[in-house]
């Protein structure tokens, strides 16, 4: 990974209007706090040392799901070229949580930003041989241009954060 | 379906003009734009075409073997494959499983009537899914906006990617609120947003299946490929616990790898995009955990299942059920047809709509059939549908060849274009013998030709008598009883200019001022005075160089003549691509056979082959690949060039731009290239040649001048020309020169602008006397 590959996804993502916030995992429970707006959903972070604050619920219920403005998940790794998160279809519900509720916050660990396209694809077919088999690249925000005009959040979220957690 | 007369025709295209034209065209045209800068932006662009390629080459070269591959891979996953031999049998089969899955799970919501979501997906257009489903008590919501607004409206997609593009944000509201009547009415493309989001979530969360296409189809993992901005598609796949999947045969590709330079292009060639929304690779049934929104106080994960085994033990994933359905419907016919073979590697993105500008002018319900529509659509309509509905609109592609560049997978769609012409030509019923036109007309082509084809197609044998008969033929032609028959015969627009024939060819001017010896001495004079290069040109004189702009082969032989090089034009076959244009492929191919013939002993003893007329080049350097043995084509192509390209090379190689008539430094000259000169690369060389010889060109960005040839002459497609043309028009007319390199491009400016538009040459020549 190329020191500034961190930057490179930043700048991507700003092109897209997606915010990126660069975080220690001791301070990634408070943060998130801020960012989210509640009621908030999530998918437990398998990072070390890294926690969902409490006000977020996980294992939501069908209509606690429904009801959210907010969904954070962990994602396997991201793209700095295009500004992308790859979010696994995973059985505690990564897909729903981020795709259903207006916002979505999504948390990568430092070393899971892939520079480009290529190194992406290496990551996919790492996660292809493990099991993973169903992922999502997402780019920046839903959108459509169908009723005349560029439109945010339209079937997904229409506001979305990336987390990046250093030092791990 | 039976074919539309000429004057139906006209009306139809007409009406398209006045309602649907320019929705259309702001947002294809905008596509366009922004796929230009993306490409421009991606710095291994056409590594990435090539490799798009030859990946779709072979998937479709071994297509069964990748059939039982995915088969093999989507059971393993737990799911079902079903290859459908036509529209019927996938209809049925998914109308199947709709019905066995709500008999065993109970149906979903409040309603008794199964239902179905879908993200959109051709494919089920093409099967006409949606009235099959209906007509099994099934009801059906499409989730893309787009296509949901269609539903709404009972229209019909216009465009593979934008399918309600020609329907502005204006009818869209005034569609909503007469239909919903909501309570505020609505009127912003963010209100119409928010409440077709609303609207359709209600049926997301109640469906009892999720029906998705697939924009590629991973064979050795099962796994589906969507590619969206909206969601929709994560949506429908993910949230009923029954998911269908359709895609046609040919999404087929191997490997994961594989998938990476198509993830990488779709979004640029299609919206201009880097890359669109959602990615979404599936290989289903997914273990997210399905949620039931009549269990609102279930969790999700049953107990906070996060491993697979888990999530098996709850049950969830083992609920979730998923058929991939793949449609032949004609394909594999196509795979064997080396003529449309090529069709199977679209991986429909649209970019050949966006940057054709008959498809910007009329749109999908004027170009294009029962359901693909754009250059491409004459391929795939006539593989999945037939003949008929691809010959409805095969006319409008008018072989300006701009989408060459601008397709992800190098696909010749004029070719593809020009094939299903020349079979349309023959399935046609032969017209009453005319002697007229067919005394004018020695083509090896069978009857059931139009008289007016046959006449276009022949142009160079019509010229040629016009010319010997000029200036008669003009007078003639300019009568109004004459307008009227060619009108009624030949379907030429009474209100076009012809063109106006010289009593003098170039060729018989060439050889009155003393041939290629005084070329030679002309020539041998001017390189005493400055750098030797050591050439010789065989001038091509086309049809319309030889009997009616003569000015322009003067000047090209003026200018070659004073940079030092001999000339010679001879009186050569014409090069077929007036024949091409008519889909008269078997002429063209004779044509093409002549003109090698005649040229081959000038090449050999090393001469140059220059061409003034654009689309004779681009006959030569594209077309003839499928028309002459392989070393011939390379011969012929290698030795070839465009005449300002090739006066780029003299003055790149020393010759002294002073020997030509010289602008003052900064003369702003208005230029448009041609459209087909543009596909070959062959716009900069003018420009730099005028800005060498002190002009200050500024090029137009039109694709196209709408004439394209014959078309603009026919008088079902004359409106769509001036249209097409006025465009270019207003570009240019502030300029005080206008300069254009092709005829037909000239001649559609002259009309426009009401002035000279004459070819770069005849502003480079030297001055002096034509002689």
């Amino acid at each position: 990974m190329t020191v500034d590959t961190v930057g490179r996804f930043e700048r991507a993502l700003e092109g897209l209007e997606v915010g990126l916030e660069r975080v220690a995992a001791a301070d990634a429970s408070e943060r998130i706090e801020r960012i989210v707006q509640e009621p908030a959903v999530g998918v437990a972070l398998p990072f070390d040392g890294v926690t969902l604050p409490e006000s977020i619920t996980t294992e939501p219920t069908a209509a606690e799901l429904e009801a959210a403005r907010t969904g954070v998940t962990p994602v396997g790794f991201a793209i700095a070229e295009y500004g992308t998160v790859a979010v696994e279809s995973t059985p505690d519900g990564a897909e729903p949580v981020a795709l259903y509720p207006e916002r979505h916050v999504a948390v990568v660990a430092e070393s899971d930003v892939m520079s480009d396209l290529s190194a992406g694809f290496d990551r996919l077919a790492d996660g292809f041989d493990a099991g993973r088999d169903s992922v999502v690249f997402a780019t920046g925000r839903s959108a459509t241009g169908d009723m005349g005009e560029l439109v945010h959040g339209v079937h997904g979220p229409g506001d979305v954060t990336v987390i990046v957690l250093e030092g791990r | 379906m039976a074919q539309r007369t000429r004057s139906e025709r006209a009306d139809r295209i007409r009406q398209l003009l006045e309602t649907e034209g320019g929705a259309v065209h702001a947002h294809a045209s905008a596509s366009n734009a922004r796929r230009y800068e993306t490409y421009d932006a991606t710095d291994d662009l056409e590594a990435l075409r090539i490799e798009a390629r030859s990946i779709k080459e072979a998937a479709i070269d071994r297509l069964p073997d990748l059939i039982d591959t995915v088969r093999e891979a989507v059971e393993a996953n737990g799911g079902t494959v079903y290859v459908a031999d036509d529209a019927a049998d996938a209809n049925a089969y998914v109308a199947d499983v709709v019905e066995s899955r709500t008999d065993a799970a109970g149906i979903a919501g409040d309603d008794d009537t199964p239902s179905v979501v879908k993200s959109k997906s051709m494919t089920t257009e093409e099967i006409d899914l949606n009235d099959a489903l209906e007509a099994n008590g099934i009801a059906v919501t499409e989730t893309d906006l787009g296509e949901w607004v269609l539903q709404v409206a009972d229209d019909t997609p216009s465009h593979i990617v934008g399918p309600a593009m020609h329907i502005s944000r204006e009818e869209i509201a005034e569609l909503f609120n007469e239909t919903f009547d909501p309570d505020e009415p609505l009127e912003t493309a963010e209100e119409l947003t928010r409440f077709a989001r609303d609207h359709l979530w209600e049926h997301i969360r109640e469906a009892d299946v999720g029906i998705t296409g697939a924009n590629f189809v991973v064979a050795d993992t099962g796994t589906i490929t969507l590619v969206t901005n909206e969601g929709n598609a994560r949506k429908c796949a993910v949230t009923p616990d029954t998911h269908v999947a359709i895609a046609g045969v040919e999404k087929l590709i191997p490997t994961l790898s594989d998938l990476e330079p198509f993830v990488d292009i779709i979004a640029k060639s299609a919206t201009g995009q880097p890359i669109s929304q959602y990615v979404t690779m599936l290989s289903p049934p997914t273990d997210s955990p399905t949620v039931d929104f009549d269990a609102p106080e279930e969790p999700i994960t049953s107990g906070g299942a996060s491993t697979d085994e888990a999530a098996a033990a709850s049950g969830h994933a083992g609920e979730r059920d998923f058929h991939l359905v793949l449609l032949d419907n004609g394909r594999m016919d196509m795979r064997e047809d080396d003529q449309l073979r090529e069709t199977l590697y679209c991986i429909r993105c649209g970019a050949c709509s966006n940057s054709c500008t008959n498809f910007h002018t009329v749109g999908g319900h004027g170009f294009g059939g029962e359901t693909y529509s754009g250059g491409i659509a004459t391929g795939w309509e006539a593989g999945v549908h037939g003949r008929e509905s691809a010959a409805e609109f095969n006319d409008l592609c008018t072989g300006c060849s701009r989408c060459v560049d601008a397709c992800p997978v190098k696909i010749d769609i004029p070719w593809i274009n020009t094939v299903v012409r020349d079979r349309v030509n023959r399935s046609g019923e032969p017209e009453a013998y005319d002697f007229l036109v067919d005394g004018l007309t020695p083509d090896l082509e069978g009857g059931g030709i139009s008289h007016g084809k046959r006449f276009f197609g022949n142009i160079g044998t019509v010229a040629k008598a016009a010319s010997a008969t000029a200036p008669v033929s003009n007078w003639l032609t300019d009568v109004d009883p004459v307008r009227g028959l060619l009108e009624r015969t030949l379907g030429i627009d009474r209100r076009r200019d012809l063109p106006s024939f010289e009593r003098t060819s170039l060729v018989d001017w060439f050889r009155s001022r003393g041939g290629a010896d005084a070329s030679k001495r002309r020539a041998d004079r001017a390189r005493s005075r400055g750098a030797a290069i050591d050439r010789e040109v065989v001038l091509y004189a086309d049809v319309y160089t030889n009997y009616v702009d003569t000015d322009r082969g003067k000047a090209a032989v003026r200018t070659l003549e004073s940079l030092g090089i001999p000339v010679n034009v001879p009186d050569l076959p014409e090069s077929g691509r007036a024949a091409l244009s008519q889909g008269m492929i078997a002429t063209a191919d004779r044509q093409a056979s002549r003109l090698y013939a005649a040229v081959a002993e000038d090449i050999d003893a090393g001469r140059d082959v220059v061409v003034i007329e654009p689309s004779d080049l681009a006959a030569i350097h594209r077309e003839y690949e499928r028309l002459l043995p392989e070393e011939s084509f390379e011969r012929l192509r290698s030795n070839s060039y465009e005449i300002c390209e090739y006066v780029y090379g003299l003055l790149e190689n020393g010759a002294d731009p002073a020997a030509l008539s010289t602008g003052d430094g900064d003369e702003p000259v208005a230029y448009h290239s041609h459209c087909q000169q543009r596909t070959l690369d062959l716009e900069a060389p003018t420009v730099a040649v005028l800005e060498r010889c002190g002009y200050a060109p500024d090029t137009s960005d039109a694709e196209c001048c709408g004439m394209a040839g014959s078309f603009g002459y026919k008088r079902e497609y004359y409106e769509l020309s001036m249209e097409v043309g006025e465009r270019l028009a207003t570009q240019v007319e502030g300029a005080p020169t206008v300069v254009a390199s092709g005829t037909s491009c000239g001649d559609q400016l002259e009309t426009l602008l009401e002035r000279d538009v004459p070819h770069p040459i005849e502003l480079l020549a030297p001055d002096g006397s034509p002689t």
